[in-house]
């Protein structure tokens, strides 16, 4: 079971940590002021969760990692974000329908998994839910705006969704891992939370007159650590400083 | 031995390094003090995850105790439950207030979206005419409004619950 939490909690830690670092590079870039601002602060807060989620995954492993080790020191293989998240910012159209379909699920999950048997799982999920309320409500009320907008914001959104339609999938992985923490009453029933978050993109995609894309195809392999090619250009950044001058502080 | 209550005292010293003017008892993130005789333990907890202050706050508060010349300091952080607005004390939204940052009110439940921004006064001039500029501010905790009377920009300490 400690092997199947740990593996659990990179994948929680990963996606905030991912697209935390994702959402930074619009830092100096944002569009107008208050949405660089925005921004900001929701990269901050996402990797802030990732510092809980990491930090409890290494006492879960028990081997002495902490949680700038984990960030920091793993080779692209190791880390189990979506491959929704790692995916380029485009322009802001496609990293709000990034923010969104990513929000939406994270909605759900936090709320389910404040009732988690495991009470350090349960406490983040509890602090996490609501800075994610705040997150969902800015990246919905774009996509409401931008798809139900201009026809030039209508179209670029619109793309942006057909892109990422199949990483979105990626969120959701249900195999041996998710049943046993289902099982064991650490998880909820993550189809429930599947539908749940279905049910919420199909509601704003329709009021943001977008429709899905006709293909279907999935593609999975995040939770593996089968990534796209965009992650390694990622991780070359994030890890910079910690590669070139190991164990620094400041 | 020394008593909770003079602990307490002492960090009615310890200021956010954020927001100056509230203390840390003010602004409801130190939990519990509690003394036994091997250990003085006081628990923590964030405002926000990412909240950059609070490694700052744990290091003021232990150089604030250490001064006093408390030696076996523990200082645990906490996440459950979790921090709300409604632990900023009374004399918190005070001191909020007259430092020009308006003090967290009532608001909607956060689902929904398009919600009517809230009506915030103004804290310079105590209009009601305001209005939001931006559901996120200077910092995490802070949202960015304009007045329309007085025309001054001012922060509002948002209301998380």
């Amino acid at each position: 079971m400690k092997e199947h939490l740990f593996e659990y909690l990179l994948r929680l830690g990963d996606d905030s940590l991912i697209l935390g670092h994702r959402v930074s590079e619009w830092c100096g870039h944002g569009p107008i002021l208050e949405e660089d601002i925005a921004m900001t602060n929701i990269s901050l807060d996402l990797i802030g969760q990732a510092t809980s989620f990491l930090k409890y995954a290494g006492e879960i492993e028990g081997k002495g990692r902490d949680e700038d080790n984990l960030a920091f020191l793993r080779i692209e293989k190791e880390y189990k974000n979506s491959l929704l998240v790692e995916q380029n910012n485009g322009d802001f159209g496609v990293t709000m329908m990034r923010q969104f379909l990513f929000d939406a699920y994270r909605l759900p999950l936090f709320d389910a998994l404040q009732h988690s048997k495991d009470e350090q799982l349960a406490a983040i999920a509890e602090k996490s839910l609501k800075e994610t309320k705040y997150h969902y409500r800015h990246s919905a009320e774009w996509i409401i705006r931008l798809g139900d907008g201009t026809e030039e914001s209508h179209e670029r959104v619109q793309k942006a969704l057909n892109s990422l339609w199949r990483f979105a999938a990626d969120l959701f992985q249900a195999d041996e891992v998710e049943k046993a923490l289902e099982e064991a009453g650490i998880l909820p029933n993550m189809a429930d939370v599947k539908s749940e978050w279905l049910k919420n993109v199909q509601a704003v995609v329709s009021e943001a007159t977008l429709s899905f894309p006709d293909n279907n195809w999935e593609q999975h392999g995040g939770r593996n650590g089968k990534h796209t090619e965009y992650l390694g250009y990622l991780l070359a950044e994030l890890q910079y400083m910690q590669r070139t001058y190991p164990d620094m502080e400041w | 031995m020394v008593k909770e209550q003079q602990i307490w005292e002492w960090l009615e010293d310890v200021f956010d390094p954020e927001v100056p003017v509230l203390t840390v008892v003010d602004l409801g993130v130190v939990r519990k003090v509690n003394v036994s005789a091997e250990e003085i333990k006081i628990t923590i907890t964030p405002t926000y995850s990412g909240c950059p202050a609070m490694r700052v706050i744990e290091e003021d508060i232990r150089r604030k105790l250490l001064g006093e010349g408390l030696m076996n300091l523990t200082i645990e952080t906490v996440l459950s439950p979790a921090w709300t607005t409604d632990w900023i004390s009374e004399n918190g939204r005070q001191k909020l207030k007259e430092y020009g940052i308006a003090p967290p009110e009532d608001e909607v439940d956060k689902s929904l979206l398009f919600a009517k921004p809230l009506i915030v006064p103004c804290p310079n001039c105590g209009s009601r005419e305001t209005k939001m500029i931006s559901e996120f501010g200077s910092t995490a905790c802070k949202a960015h409004y304009n007045c329309l009377s007085c025309k001054e920009p001012f922060d509002y300490f948002k209301c998380l619950r």
